[in-house]
């Protein structure tokens, strides 16, 4: 068990944006609301999923909606709260911890805000390894574990529980309250057991986003180019070096929709590169090629900086590096790409590994 | 008759001036800031029309760039206390205006903020209504505090103004005298940066008062005539009336002037410009001739924004910086500033400061180099080493390679800079470069802005955009941009869902040069 106190998440809340391939959340919005928390309620304990007692009783804690709305709509504050009394209530049991349904800016830092207020101790691990869309995108969906009953909350005082056939249904309901709620609200779900936490999740996303965070800083500070670091960490390739030339973004059914295009620059300067989101970036198509995909990571990362972009943040002329990073191998089996592969959402072509993409190309 | 531009940069230490025809500089003066602003600047105005042989009737435009806006805030100095309402509850309680604001500047002006009902969702509703009574009271509670300024936002304004419209009529009702910055004329979508930049904005509104009357009076002392524009953020223009009302787009324009300046002095794209002023050096990074902005995160003296602005550290080491020995030598921060020709040694005062250090070095002829020759050889040394070490510190942590690149030096503390900085290649002092910066403003750019609400209904997104992006690229033509040289350099797009036929308001920015060739300043 480690303690993680106010100053601690600086690392970890610019190593989780990289993972939130665009989405999951402003990360800069996600720091300070756990950072207030820390400061009025007290430092948080971390626990690694292998301290974890198999009887624990773990609720996931998230902003649910579209990005483009937190940076607005700013929460109250008591939501993420009401939301976890309620599943509390609803399962007559006392919860033992949190952890994160995704890694992300704001997604990461949340179960802080939940930790230090309820003081409970938070699982460093995800269910993504990266941020998805909807929430039935959970490792712990691939198991057969349910992400409902499910408390949702906003910030004007209304709480919904949902209990629903699946894990698609719960995305569903939840969905249509979040729209009706002003596309933010905040969620308490897949309450798990110690043992399915070991069992479903992926271990150590905090300590790899508070990692990638690390070395990202020193590579500045070193004149070291920080796209290596994400690069070498994540085992990624480089897709695109460019400058955004037009963002068309749209609030739609509960999400941050749309598409980024990015020209080249210098010697590339007739070549493109079409980024398609959905909170998240899906798909990269370069010069009419698609060269990566969902499940995979999309990363867009200030190509000076490499600060990651969201895509809420995407705006004209930004210099960008987008980078590609392979998934958790499970979302890379025939019943993960039904989950989370391209052609749920909507493109019609196979999913191909991103190395093997680029593997093909240069040979 | 020939028309003239006259480009003045009025700095924390030293005010500008230049005469421009077209590309040649005609004329160049240096003189000190005066407290009150207009003498000094009267003063750099009549030597500069002595020697460069211009007549009042001649000058065809005025431009003036300052950094005291920037610097006020940087300093947390002549800020005055401000009040911020934010209408937006029940949602946003969690982080409350300035709640990321360094504690200086939450001291200088005031931690006077007032959560209210109010706000609207994406989609244009209201988040809750807004209540008169409760602006009343909040008006009431500043009024008996005596603020003076108010800063209004409003959850989603960009999308829907009309409650920080309302809410600034009955505050300006209770309080006819306050003056009022509202978010939505100020800043873009993302609430907390927006607000920032407005609450920046409403505690200079007094001080902008101040330096632009001050700008005013001395122009007028002079009969000029012509116009007088002001330098903004992203090197355009705008009018002294605009600056009075949104003195926070003068941000960072000193860097952006002094880049510009430097660019057309030097004659080289890429580069990394060190400007060394008074107080400060400002270290900033060309790229084809542009100033290498900053996107993600820009701060202001510590505060988050979301402004265009070039991408520039700021050290405290310029000409008036003091000297002390402890028995390192430490320089600055804390500056002389205007007063360096009175209180630097070598101009018969009693302070030691960067300059003399640098007369006793033999980098520089200036003032009386007999009051520091009695220095010690081996202080001298030793300073100039910590002043060398500091900016080639700086300059590499701008680099954004290990690659060599030119340095080109600009600004009236210039003669800090040995000849040797280490890491540095190549280091051109290019002509004028005392007065690059007030050479940037003379050239300060013309931009042509799009804000409006288009009807997607029926017609193809890109020939919306490519209509906007034309009306902004003609718009910054007629202001007088060349056309050769207009290019977009932003477009912001927020859907309106609650208006129907699918509205989109469009932003589009364009900028473009000057026309400056000889046949034009003959209009």
């Amino acid at each position: 068990m480690r303690t993680v106190s106010e100053h601690g998440l600086e690392h970890l809340a610019l190593g989780a944006a990289v993972l939130g391939t665009g989405g999951g959340g402003d990360p800069y919005v996600g720091k300070l609301l756990a950072q207030s928390a820390i400061r009025q309620h007290g430092p948080v304990n971390v626990v690694t999923v292998d301290e974890l007692e198999d009887d624990a009783l773990v609720v996931s804690s998230a902003m649910m909606g579209a990005p483009t709305v937190m940076v607005e709509k700013i929460p109250n504050g008591d939501e993420v709260i009401r939301a976890f009394k309620a599943l509390e209530d609803y399962l007559g049991q006392p919860i033992t911890h949190t952890t994160s349904a995704e890694a992300g800016g704001m997604n990461s830092t949340i179960p802080f805000a939940v930790a230090a207020a309820l003081d409970i101790p938070l699982v460093d691990a995800d269910m993504m390894g990266r941020a998805f869309p909807e929430l039935q995108m959970c490792l712990p969906t691939l198991y057969g574990l349910s992400a409902s009953p499910m408390a949702i909350a906003d910030e004007k005082g209304n709480v919904a529980v949902i209990e629903t056939i699946d894990n698609l249904w719960t995305e569903r309901l939840a969905r249509s309250v979040t729209v009706d709620m002003g596309c933010s609200a905040m969620i308490a779900l897949y309450a798990l057991t110690g043992a399915q936490v070991k069992e479903s999740m992926i271990a150590g996303t905090l300590q790899l986003a508070e990692s990638l965070g690390r070395s990202i800083e020193s590579a500045r500070r070193e004149h070291r180019d920080p796209i290596d670091v994400v690069q070498s960490e994540l085992g990624g390739v480089r897709l695109f070096e460019g400058k955004v030339a037009d963002v068309n973004r749209h609030t739609q059914a509960g999400f941050a929709r749309g598409e980024c295009q990015l020209a080249g620059r210098d010697a590339g300067k007739d070549t493109s590169l079409v980024l398609r989101f959905q909170n998240e970036h899906l798909i990269a198509i370069r010069d009419g090629e698609v060269v990566a995909t969902v499940p995979d990571l999309i990363m867009v990362l200030e190509t000076e900086t490499g600060a990651p972009v969201t895509t809420e943040e995407l705006r004209y002329g930004f210099r960008v590096t987008v980078v590609a990073a392979p998934c958790d191998p499970r979302w890379r089996t025939d019943e993960g790409l039904a989950v989370v592969g391209p052609r749920y959402f909507g493109y019609d072509i196979d999913y191909v590994p991103v190395e093997e993409i680029t593997r093909a190309k240069s040979s | 008759m020939t028309a003239v531009r006259v480009g003045i940069d009025v700095g924390g230490t030293n005010t500008d001036a230049v005469v421009m025809d077209g590309l040649d500089v005609r004329a160049e003066v240096k003189t000190a800031t005066t407290p009150d602003v207009t003498t000094g600047i009267v003063a750099a105005l009549r030597s500069l029309l002595e020697q460069g042989q211009v007549d009042t009737g001649q000058v065809g435009a005025v431009m003036i760039g300052t950094t005291h806006f920037t610097n006020a805030v940087v300093e947390a100095r002549r800020l005055m206390p401000t009040a911020t309402i934010r209408l937006g509850l029940p949602a946003t309680r969690s982080l409350p205006p300035m709640v990321d604001w360094p504690q200086q500047l939450r001291d200088a002006i005031g931690e006077h903020t007032y959560l209210c009902q109010g706000g609207h969702e994406f989609d244009g509703r209201p988040i809750s209504q807004l209540d008169p009574e409760e602006l009343r009271r909040a008006a009431a509670d500043i009024g008996s505090k005596r603020i003076g300024s108010v800063a209004i936002s409003s959850v989603f304004s960009p999308v829907n103004s009309e409650f920080e419209l309302q809410a600034a009529e009955i505050v300006q009702t209770e309080l006819p005298d306050v003056a009022i910055s509202l978010s939505h004329e100020i800043g873009r979508l993302s609430l907390l940066e927006r607000e920032n930049a407005t609450i920046m904005n409403a505690c200079l509104r007094d001080l902008a008062r101040r330096i632009l009357d001050g700008f005013e009076a001395a122009v007028r002392e002079l009969a000029i005539g012509a116009p007088v524009y002001v330098s903004q953020n992203d090197g355009t223009l705008m009018s002294i009336d605009y600056t009075r009302r949104y003195p926070v787009a003068t941000f960072a324009s000193g860097p952006t002037n002094s880049m510009r300046g430097a660019a057309l002095l030097s004659g080289v794209r890429d580069c990394v410009v060190v400007d060394v002023g008074g107080t400060t050096t400002d270290i900033g990074v060309l790229k084809g001739g542009f100033p290498h902005e900053a996107s993600v995160g820009v701060e202001v003296g510590g505060v988050r924004t979301n402004f265009r602005m070039p991408n520039v550290l700021s050290i405290g080491l310029g000409g008036g910086s003091l000297v002390r020995f402890d028995p390192h030598p430490t320089i600055g921060p804390d500056s002389v500033g205007y007063e360096l020709t009175k209180r630097a040694l070598v101009f018969g005062g009693d302070e030691l400061t960067a300059t003399d250090i640098a007369v006793a070095a033999g980098q520089a002829e200036i003032g009386d180099a007999t009051r520091v020759e009695d220095l010690p050889s081996d202080l001298v040394a030793s300073a100039v080493e910590v002043i060398g070490h500091r900016l080639a510190e700086a300059v590499d942590r701008m680099k954004t390679s290990t690659e060599p690149v030119p340095v080109v030096v600009v600004g009236g503390g210039s003669i800090l800079v040995s000849d040797k900085l280490d890491g540095v290649v190549e280091l051109l002092r290019p002509p004028h470069f005392p007065v690059a910066n007030a050479i940037g403003a003379a050239i300060g750019q013309i931009g042509g802005e799009v804000d409006r609400v288009f009807s997607m209904e029926g017609h193809a997104r890109e020939d919306v955009l490519i209509e906007a992006k034309a009306d902004a690229c003609e718009k910054a033509v007629a202001a007088g941009a060349s056309a050769a040289t207009v290019e977009v350099v932003d477009v912001e797009e927020v859907p309106l869902a609650y208006l129907p036929s699918n509205a989109v308001r469009i932003r589009v920015k364009a900028i473009g040069d000057l026309e400056l060739t000889r046949d034009d300043a003959n209009r």
